[in-house]
C-alpha cells in the first residue's frame, strides 16, 4: 500500500465514522426537542418519557462525535500539511466559525443532559433548541469547507502562491449553498427513517403501544419531509457540479462521449478500458433534460478530459447510483407514509411499517455514497483544479501503521457503540412493553 | 499597538491555558479514577462523574480552538508540528477518543446511576483511567518537543524526523510534568467539589502529594533545559525577566500547598491554577518570538485578511460564548462555591 493510498484511506474513515454520529447529532436535538414540545403542549408524560430516553443514547452518540471531530482537526495537518499550509489562511476562519458552533453545541448540550430537574421545563426546551442549531450550523461551516474544495474561491494566485484572502467568500458561493443544503436534508431524513424504523420494529411487535407510535410519528415527520424533498436538492447540486467539476459529473453518470441530448443511465458497470458501460437502463436523452431542461443540450464527456486527470470512474457512477436509488426509495416511503397518515392508519399498515424496518439504514447508506461521490469524483485534485492530492500528502513513511490502528480502534469504538445502543434500545422496549401490560390491564 | 500576530498568538496561549484549568483538570479527575477502588472507590467516582460529567465537552472545545488557532494564522508552524510529532500526536489522538468514548459509555450506560454505580462493563473504568493519564502525558511531550528546538533539528533518516524530536529527557519530563499538573489541579478541584469530609480529606492528601510531584518535576525540567531546551534556558536565566518568572512560579506553588495543607479552599484553588498559568504562560514568553524553536516564529504567519477575519470571529464568539460559559458553570458550579464558602472544610 502507497502512503498516499494510506492517508486517503485513514481520513475517508474517520470522515465515514464521523459522519455518522455528526448526522445523528444534527438531528438528534431536533427529534427530542420535537418530543419535548409535544409534551410542553400536551401534559401528556408519555412524550416527556420519550424526550429523556432519546436524550440518554444520544448522550453517548454526542461524546463519540465530539471525539471523532478532534481527531480529524488533527489530522488534516497529520496527513494533509501541505494542503492546510495552503488553504489554512482561506478556510480556516470557516473552522474557526465551526469551533464556536461546537462551543455553543456542547455548553447547551452539558446543560440539556444534566439540566432536567434545575432549570424550568421551558428554558430546557430552549437549551434543546439551542443544540439542534448549532449542531445545524457546524455541518454548514464545515460542508462549505467541503464545497470550497470543489469550488475554489476567495483568493487570488500571484506567482503560484495564494493572496489577497477573502475568506468569508467561500460561504456565499452557489456551491456551497447546495451542498449545505444537500448535506442538512441528509442528516435529517438518514435519522428519521432510522429512529422510525426502530419503532417501527417495536410497533410490529407490540401494537397498543403509545411510546412507540409517538415515537414513529415524531421521527417519520422529521425524516420524510426532508427525504421528499432531497431529490430536488440532489437535482440541484448535480446542475452546480456539471458547472463547476464537469470531469466529476461525467463520471457521476458514466459519460465517455461528448454529445448532444445525453441519455440518463440508471445501474450499469462502467468499464474504463473499453469506455462502456455495461447492464444498464437507459433513459435517452435525459441527462440532458435533468441538466439543462433541454433535450438537446450538450453535455460534456470524459474524452473532452485529459486522461490523467479523470477521477476513479466506476466506484464514482457506483455510488452515484447507490445514493440515487437509496433517495427515491426513501421518498417514496415518505409519500406512503403521509398518505397513510392522512388516513389516519399509519401503524395499522404493516407492510408500511415492515418498510420501514427493511430501509432504516439507507439514509447513512446514501450518506456515506454521496461522500464517495464527491470526494473521489474530485480525484485526482484535494483542491478543484489547484492542487493535486498526491501533493498534499505528508511525508512521513509508514502511514498505514496508524491507519490500521485506526482501523481498528473504529472498528472497536463501532462494535461498542452498537452494543451500547442495543441495551439503550432493549431497555426502552421493557419499559414500553410494562405500559402496554398496563394498557391492557386498563381496558 | 502590538501587531496582529502578536494578538493572535496571546489568544493562542488564552485557548491553551483555558484548556489547561478546564479541560486538563478534567484529565486530571480521570487520571484519579485509577485509584478509585475497593470501599470508597464508588462514592469517589460518583463525585469525579459528578464533576465533570455536564462541562468535559465544553472544557474539551478549547484544543479545538487552539489547533483551528495555529493551522489559520501559523500554518508553516502547524505543518512543521504535524510532520515532526506525528507518533506524540497520533497516540494523544487516541487517547482522546478513548477518553470521551469510555466516559460517556460508563456514566450513560442505561444501567449507571448518578451514586457511582454503574453497570458498564469494569473495562470501561480501566480504559477510561489510563486514558486519562496518557493523553495529558503526549500533549506535553508534544509542547516540550516544540520548545526544545529538536523539531527543526537534522531531517536525514526517519529517526531523525519522527522519533528524535519527542524522544529525549526534555520532552519526556515535560509530559510528566503535565501529568502530575493536571492530577494537582484536578485534586485541589475536587475538595471543594465533595460535601464528605472524608472525601475532601483523601483529596487533600492527594493535592499535597501531587503538589509536591509538581514542584519537583518543574524542577527537574527546569534542570534539563539547559541541555535539552537552549533556548528556553536562555529566555528563563539570562534575563531578570526570565529569572523573576521562575521565582514568581515557585512562589505561587508554595502558596497553594500553603493553602492546601491550611485547609484554605478557595484560596487553594485560585493559587493552584495560577501556578500552573504561570508555567504555561513562562514557557511562552522564554520562547517568544518563536512558535517552534528555532526556525519558525509568530511573524511566519497568514496574510493579514485572514489575520483580520479570524481575530473579528473570535472577538465575536467570546462576546456570544463567555456569557454561554458562565451560565454553565453556575448552573452546575454555583452551589459548589456559595456551599464552600458557607462552612470553611
Ligand atoms: C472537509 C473535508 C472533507 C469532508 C467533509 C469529507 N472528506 Fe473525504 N476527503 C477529504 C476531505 C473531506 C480530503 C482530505 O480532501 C481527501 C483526502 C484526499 C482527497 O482527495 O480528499 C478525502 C478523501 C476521501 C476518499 C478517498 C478518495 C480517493 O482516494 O479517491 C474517500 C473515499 C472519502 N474521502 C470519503 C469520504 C466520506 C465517506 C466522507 C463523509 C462521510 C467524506 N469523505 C467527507
Ligand atoms: C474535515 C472534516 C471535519 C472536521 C475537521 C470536523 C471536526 C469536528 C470536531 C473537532 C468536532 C468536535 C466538536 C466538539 O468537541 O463538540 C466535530 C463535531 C461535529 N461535527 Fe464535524 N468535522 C468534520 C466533518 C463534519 C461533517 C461533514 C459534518 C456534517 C454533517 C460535521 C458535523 C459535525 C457536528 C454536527 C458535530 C457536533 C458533535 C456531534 O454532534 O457529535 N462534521 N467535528
Ligand atoms: C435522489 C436523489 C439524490 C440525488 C439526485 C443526489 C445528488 C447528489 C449529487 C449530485 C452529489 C454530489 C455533489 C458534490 O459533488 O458535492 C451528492 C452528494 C451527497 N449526497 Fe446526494 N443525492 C440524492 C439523494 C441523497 C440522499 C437520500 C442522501 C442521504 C440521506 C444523500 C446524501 C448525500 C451526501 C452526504 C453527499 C455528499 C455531501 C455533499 O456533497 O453535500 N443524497 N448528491
Amino acid at each position: 500500500m502507497t502512503d498516499l493510498l494510506a492517508a486517503r484511506s485513514q481520513m475517508a474513515m474517520s470522515l465515514g465514522f464521523h459522519i455518522v454520529f455528526a448526522v445523528m447529532g444534527i438531528a438528534m436535538p431536533v427529534l427530542m426537542a420535537a418530543a419535548e414540545w409535544r409534551w410542553l403542549k400536551t401534559k401528556d408524560e408519555a412524550y416527556l418519557v420519550l424526550a429523556k430516553r432519546w436524550s440518554k443514547g444520544t448522550a453517548i452518540l454526542f461524546a463519540v462525535g465530539a471525539v471523532s471531530g478532534t481527531v480529524l482537526s488533527f489530522e488534516l495537518g497529520l496527513l494533509w500539511p501541505s494542503f492546510m499550509e495552503r488553504a489554512g489562511p482561506v478556510i480556516g476562519p470557516l473552522f474557526g466559525l465551526e469551533g464556536f458552533a461546537f462551543f455553543t453545541e456542547a455548553i447547551f448540550l452539558g446543560i440539556y443532559l444534566y439540566g432536567w430537574s434545575r432549570i424550568s421545563p421551558r428554558a430546557h426546551f430552549l437549551a434543546g433548541l439551542v443544540v439542534a442549531v448549532s449542531g445545524t450550523a457546524s455541518a454548514i461551516f464545515v460542508v462549505t469547507v467541503n464545497a470550497w474544495m470543489n469550488a475554489p474561491t476567495g483568493f487570488d494566485i500571484v506567482d503560484g502562491q495564494i493572496t489577497n484572502v477573502r475568506p468569508l467568500l467561500p460561504l456565499l458561493h452557489p456551491f456551497a449553498f447546495h451542498e449545505t443544503l444537500h448535506m442538512l436534508l441528509a442528516a435529517y431524513a438518514a435519522t428519521g427513517f432510522l429512529v422510525a424504523g426502530i419503532h417501527a420494529f417495536f410497533l410490529l411487535r407490540r401494537p397498543a403501544s403509545l411510546f412507540h407510535r409517538n415515537a414513529l410519528a415524531i421521527a417519520l415527520v422529521v425524516g420524510g419531509i426532508p427525504a421528499v424533498l432531497q431529490p430536488v436538492s440532489g437535482d440541484l447540486i448535480a446542475r452546480a457540479v456539471a458547472k463547476h467539476q464537469p470531469a466529476k459529473l461525467a463520471a457521476m453518470e458514466a459519460l465517455f462521449v461528448t454529445e448532444p441530448g445525453a441519455d440518463f443511465m440508471i445501474f450499469g458497470l462502467p468499464d474504463v478500458s473499453t469506455q462502456t458501460v455495461d447492464y444498464a437502463l437507459v433513459i435517452p436523452k435525459g441527462l440532458s433534460l435533468l441538466l439543462h431542461g433541454d433535450p438537446r443540450a450538450v453535455v460534456p464527456g470524459l474524452d473532452k478530459i485529459p486522461r490523467q486527470d479523470w477521477p476513479p470512474i466506476a466506484v464514482t457512477h457506483v455510488a452515484f447510483q447507490l445514493m440515487v436509488g437509496c433517495g427515491l426509495i426513501m421518498a417514496g416511503t415518505a409519500v406512503w407514509a403521509g398518505v397513510r397518515w392522512r388516513q389516519g392508519r399509519l401503524e395499522k399498515d404493516r407492510w408500511l411499517l415492515r418498510t420501514l424496518v427493511v430501509i432504516a439504514p439507507l439514509g447513512f447508506i446514501a450518506i456515506q455514497a454521496g461522500w464517495v461521490v464527491t470526494e473521489v469524483g474530485r480525484q485526482p485534485w484535494i483542491i478543484q483544479g489547484l492542487m493535486r492530492t498526491s501533493k498534499a500528502v505528508t511525508p512521513m513513511p509508514g502511514l498505514w501503521i496508524p491507519m490500521v490502528t485506526f482501523s481498528v480502534l473504529y472498528v472497536v469504538l463501532g462494535g461498542v457503540v452498537f452494543w451500547a445502543m442495543r441495551r439503550h434500545i432493549a431497555a426502552v422496549d421493557f419499559t414500553s412493553s410494562a405500559e402496554g401490560e398496563t394498557g391492557r390491564n386498563a381496558a | 499597538m502590538p501587531s496582529y500576530e502578536l494578538i493572535v498568538a496571546a489568544v493562542l496561549i488564552g485557548a491553551l491555558t483555558l484548556y489547561l484549568l478546564l479541560g486538563g483538570a478534567d484529565f486530571g479527575a480521570g487520571i484519579w479514577t485509577l485509584f478509585a477502588r475497593g470501599r470508597q472507590g464508588q462514592s469517589q467516582r460518583a463525585l469525579i462523574d459528578q464533576a465533570i460529567g455536564p462541562i468535559w465537552e465544553a472544557n474539551h472545545v478549547w484544543l479545538i480552538i487552539a489547533v483551528v488557532i495555529l493551522f489559520t494564522a501559523f500554518p508553516p508552524a502547524f505543518a512543521v508540528i504535524s510532520v515532526r510529532l506525528h507518533i506524540p500526536l497520533t497516540v494523544m489522538l487516541i487517547g482522546i477518543v478513548l477518553r470521551g468514548t469510555a466516559f460517556a459509555i460508563r456514566t450513560h450506560d442505561i444501567s449507571s446511576r448518578s451514586d457511582g454505580f454503574t453497570g458498564a462493563p469494569p473495562i470501561w473504568h480501566w480504559i477510561f483511567a489510563w486514558s486519562s493519564l496518557i493523553t495529558p502525558t503526549m500533549l506535553g511531550m508534544v509542547l516540550g518537543a516544540i520548545a526544545s528546538g529538536r523539531a527543526a533539528g537534522p531531517a536525514e533518516t526517519i529517526r531523525e524526523i519522527f522519533v528524535d524530536p519527542w524522544l529525549a529527557p526534555f520532552p519526556i519530563a515535560v509530559g510528566l510534568l503535565t501529568t502530575s499538573l493536571v492530577a494537582y489541579l484536578a485534586s485541589v478541584y475536587l475538595i471543594l467539589e465533595s460535601q464528605e469530609p472524608s472525601l475532601r480529606r483523601l483529596f487533600r492528601h492527594r493535592a499535597m502529594i501531587s503538589g509536591a510531584l509538581v514542584i519537583f518535576l518543574a524542577a527537574v525540567a527546569l534542570y534539563l533545559t539547559g541541555e535539552g531546551a537552549p533556548e528556553i534556558h536562555q529566555g528563563l536565566f539570562a534575563t531578570a525577566l526570565g529569572r523573576a518568572t521562575v521565582v514568581g512560579t515557585t512562589l505561587v506553588h508554595l502558596a497553594a500547598l500553603w493553602a492546601v495543607i491550611t485547609e484554605r479552599n478557595v484560596m487553594a484553588r485560585m493559587f493552584a491554577g495560577g501556578g500552573a498559568v504561570a508555567i504555561l504562560w513562562g514557557w511562552a514568553l522564554s520562547q517568544y518570538p518563536y512558535l517552534v524553536e528555532p526556525s519558525v516564529t509568530i511573524y511566519d504567519a497568514a496574510p493579514s485578511g485572514t489575520l483580520h477575519v479570524l481575530l473579528a470571529s473570535l472577538l465575536l464568539g467570546s462576546v456570544v460564548l463567555f456569557p454561554f460559559l458562565f451560565y454553565l458553570y453556575i448552573l452546575f458550579k454555583g452551589d459548589v462555591l456559595t456551599e464552600s464558602a458557607r462552612f470553611k472544610h
